[in-house]
C-alpha cells in the first residue's frame, strides 16, 4: 500500500482525465452522429468523476446522518451532479431528435456523407 | 482497501472507454455505454455518492440507452471508415490530457478531508439539516430545500428539452407526409 499512496493521490485526477480526453477525440474525430452524441455522454460522465471524487473522505460515509457515525463525506457535489446527470439525458434526447430528422433530410447520419451531399446541390 | 477497490473499478472503466472509442458496430458501442454507467455507479457508490449512483444506473444506464437504441433501429448501425486520417483529434486530445495532468499536481490528494472543498459550505449543511430540515439524507435536504431553486432551474431545462423532442419530431412527421404526397401527385402526373 506504501509504494501505491504517490499514485492513489491522483489516481481518481487521471481516470478522470483519459476519459474527458477519450470524449474529446470522439466528438472531435468520428463522423457519425451517434457515436458523437456518445462521445459527449464520456466528457459529461467524466466531469461526473471530476466533481464527486474530491468529495470523497476516505474511512467516511455516504452523507447520511445516522448513529455512532462520525466522518461523512461531502454532500454538495452529490448535489450539483444529480442535476447534472438529469440535464445531461434531456440534451441527450434533444440531440438525439435532431438526429432523427438529419436522418429524415438525408438519408444518413455520417458527417462526410452530408457535406458530399450538400456540395453536390450546389 | 476503499482506495484500491475504486482504482480497479476506474481501471474497469477505463478499458471499457478504449472499448467505446474503438468499436464501429454502434449497437456494440451502445451496449458497451450501458456497461460503463453501470460501473460509473459502482464507482459513485465507493465515492459514497449513493444518490448520484442511483441516478446513474436509472438513466445513464437505463434510459440513455434505450434512447440510443431507438435512434439506432431508425438509423445504420454500422459506422462508415473515417475519410480523414486522425492526426489533429490526436494531437488536440492528447495535448489537452497533457496540460490536465500537468494541473493535477496543483491539487490536494485524494480522500483528505482538510481539503478546501471538505471544510467550507459543503459540510456546514451537514450540522444543518437535521435542526433546519429533520431529513437526515442530507443530500434530499440541500438538493430540495436549500437549492430548491437549481432544481426548479433543472426542470425548466427537462421541460424545454421535452418541447424540443417533440417539435422535431413532428415536424419530421408532417414533412415526410408531405413529400409522400408530393411523389404520389408526381407519379400521377
Amino acid at each position: 500500500m506504501e509504494v501505491l499512496q504517490p499514485i492513489l493521490a491522483h489516481f481518481n485526477h487521471w481516470i478522470t482525465i483519459f476519459l474527458m480526453v477519450a470524449g474529446l477525440y470522439v466528438v472531435v474525430a468520428r463522423g457519425n452522429m451517434i457515436k458523437k452524441l456518445i462521445g459527449l455522454s464520456l466528457f459529461q460522465t467524466s466531469v461526473y468523476l471530476l466533481y464527486i471524487s474530491p468529495g470523497k473522505i476516505l474511512g467516511g460515509t455516504a452523507p447520511i446522518i445516522g448513529d455512532n457515525i462520525e466522518v461523512y463525506s461531502n454532500p454538495l457535489p452529490h448535489v450539483l451532479i444529480l442535476t447534472a446527470i438529469v440535464v445531461g439525458v434531456a440534451t441527450l434526447a434533444l440531440g438525439l431528435g435532431l438526429v432523427v430528422r438529419i436522418n429524415e433530410v438525408y438519408g444518413t447520419i455520417e458527417e462526410d456523407e452530408i457535406f458530399t451531399q450538400e456540395d453536390d446541390d450546389e | 482497501m476503499e482506495s484500491l477497490i475504486n482504482m480497479v473499478l476506474l481501471s474497469l472503466l477505463a478499458v471499457v472507454t478504449i472499448g467505446v472509442v474503438r468499436l464501429r458496430n454502434l449497437f456494440a458501442v451502445i451496449i458497451l455505454g450501458g456497461i460503463y454507467s453501470f460501473l460509473m455507479a459502482s464507482v459513485l457508490i465507493v465515492l459514497d455518492a449513493v444518490d448520484v449512483a442511483m441516478t446513474e444506473a436509472s438513466v445513464g444506464a437505463g434510459i440513455s440507452t434505450v434512447l440510443m437504441l431507438t435512434v439506432l433501429y431508425m438509423t445504420r448501425v454500422e459506422e462508415a471508415k473515417p475519410v480523414h486520417t486522425p492526426m489533429l483529434p490526436i494531437f488536440v486530445a492528447g495535448g489537452t490530457g497533457a496540460v490536465l495532468v500537468y494541473g493535477t499536481w496543483g491539487l490536494p490528494a485524494f480522500g483528505l478531508a482538510d481539503t478546501p472543498i471538505n471544510t467550507h459550505v459543503g459540510m456546514a449543511y451537514m450540522d444543518l439539516s437535521i435542526p433546519d430540515t429533520g431529513i437526515p439524507n442530507v443530500v434530499t435536504s440541500v438538493l430540495a430545500s436549500y437549492r430548491g431553486f437549481d432544481t426548479f432551474g433543472e426542470t425548466t431545462v427537462v421541460f424545454t428539452a421535452g418541447i424540443g423532442v417533440l417539435l422535431l419530431l413532428r415536424r419530421g412527421v408532417s414533412l415526410a407526409r408531405l413529400r409522400r404526397k408530393q411523389q404520389e401527385e408526381e407519379s400521377k402526373s
